[in-house]
């Protein structure tokens, strides 16, 4: 085929006002019904309890990551939980938030002990915390116990100490707290439960 | 699923129709504000579910909070203290976000192809892919709904949660409501629903009460129950009769065939003062005199 200049020119220019009018929209596109990716399909499912209150709502927590062992998982999302008869799959704006709570770069992770007078926080190991709080828990007891009062009647309390106990916490192990606290004369005893 | 909402019914800037063999539900999601304790659980299940946070505001000593729907908050509770008779206080507590519009004002307004879409089962979405950041979409709302993002100057708003409606979930917001005061389910069911809750207020002295589901913009898919639908301005200012503002139906509307057929005309009349006329040709004796003046 033989093209003079003139023509080459008009092809030319004859395809780029095309190809201009179809950038410009006047070439219909694909509908295409698209939506954003359902972001729970290859998470895990797990039952936990919010930690906020003592109306212990139930929760679903999903992750990502197979577990294999070069992959560290972690919860993308949290929403209530449609079988815990407490919540029937409700939150308060509290428990709808667990997510920031869980990856919150204020979290306490492990016990911190703070030396009287002290600024500084200082991170110790589990072994320790339980071992200093079961020295002085001793050591006030010995101390500060009260079998009798001034008339002569038993009455075997503790006032110098108070505790405060967990709120999500099941029968049982309220039950247990309470005999352990009762048991060894505590009379200051609250759970935490109006966060 | 009957929920599903995979078939579009119309885009934005598009006339290609839709496929539109099969009818899927419509959904819609009810605002009980009779129910609502203002908690706010929704907000942050809605944030959550979204991947949006909202920077940290300040307190504006009331109790909203952030105080307007952002590209970040995409539903916000207005709390409204108001005395529809005299010496009557009421604290009217309204969860704001997009209505999801039967005839939607923002997809009318849109002028890039396929950046607003409306699914078949009523829910209206945007497609920031698409977006040229051009805020028509806020003109041609009439509830004031779309806001245009700082970070990629993109419109964003609430999307019914499509993507959990798409696998047969509730939205989020729906999920967490502590009261009930937010149900989700078709249509039909919602305003059978709406009928009972209004009735029960009616019998509780509310005479007024009514639901809120605004003809002007062809229906909604939020819909309200209101103690006192007779004046919804009540409600921090819900539009008593909203309508797709004039301007965009006149630009949108009217406008486009007129501009078509002009814009028809003028190629015509081109063409045919080619053909008559022919084009202004100058021989090289009329050029050189040109050239020497």
């Amino acid at each position: 085929m033989q093209l003079t200049r003139r023509q080459f020119f008009k092809v030319c220019t004859a395809g780029l006002g095309s190809s201009s009018i179809a950038a410009m929209g006047f070439a219909p596109e694909m509908a295409l019904a698209e939506i954003r990716e359902f972001k729970l399909l290859r998470t895990t499912e797990t039952r936990n309890t919010c930690p906020y209150c003592s109306v212990s709502c139930g929760l679903l927590m999903y992750s990502i990551g197979d577990k294999a062992k070069n992959v560290k998982s972690e919860i993308i999302h949290i929403e209530g939980d449609p079988d815990h008869p407490v919540n029937r799959g409700t939150l308060c704006p509290k428990g709808a938030g667990l997510l920031d709570f869980v990856h919150s770069p204020n979290r306490l992770k492990y016990p911190e002990y703070r030396a009287a007078g002290a600024k500084e926080w200082k991170r110790i190991s589990w072994e320790e915390a339980f071992s200093r709080i079961a020295r002085h828990v001793k050591d006030d007891r010995d101390k500060n116990f009260v079998a009798k009062n001034a008339e002569g009647a038993t009455v075997n309390r503790w006032l110098t100490t108070g505790f405060l106990a967990a709120s999500a916490s099941s029968n049982e192990s309220g039950y247990l707290t309470h005999k352990i606290v009762r048991s060894l004369g505590i009379l200051g005893f609250d759970n935490q439960a109006r966060v | 699923m009957a929920l599903q909402s995979l078939d579009i019914e119309r885009r934005s800037a598009t006339t290609t129709p839709s496929p539109s063999v099969r009818e899927p539900m419509k959904v819609a999601k009810l605002i009980d504000i009779s129910k609502c304790i203002g908690c706010k659980a929704c907000q942050a299940a809605c944030m959550e579910w979204n991947d949006v946070r909202d920077s940290i505001g300040i307190c504006e000593g009331v109790y909203d909070n952030p105080m307007d729907l952002s590209a970040d908050s995409w539903t916000v509770m207005r709390f409204s203290e108001v005395e529809p008779e005299p010496g009557k206080l009421e604290w009217l507590i309204r969860k704001d976000g997009c209505m999801h519009c039967a005839d939607p004002g923002c997809l009318k307004a849109c002028p890039s192809p396929g950046a607003i879409v409306q699914y078949a089962n009523g829910i209206v979405d945007f497609h920031e892919g698409n977006c040229i950041g051009c805020g028509y979409c806020i003109t041609g709302c009439p509830f004031n709904v779309p806001r245009l993002s700082k970070k990629d100057n993109k419109a964003y708003k609430c999307t019914l949660c499509s993507d959990r409606v798409a696998v047969g979930m509730e939205p989020a917001c729906i999920k967490s409501c502590p009261t009930g005061a937010l149900l989700f389910g078709s249509k039909d069911d919602m305003t059978r629903h709406a009928e009972k809750r209004i009735t029960d207020l009616k019998a509780r002295g509310f005479e007024n009460a009514g639901l809120y589901d605004p003809k002007g913009v062809g229906g909604t898919h939020v819909m309200y129950v209101l103690q006192h639908a007779d004046k919804p301005q009540l409600y921090h200012g819900l539009p008593k009769d909203p309508q797709i503002s004039p301007l965009v139906s006149l630009w949108k509307g009217m406008a486009k065939p007129i501009m078509g057929i002009g814009l028809g005309l003028v190629a015509l009349a081109g063409f045919f003062h080619y053909v008559t006329a022919g084009p202004n040709e100058a021989n090289e004796t009329e050029e050189d005199e040109k050239e020497e003046q």
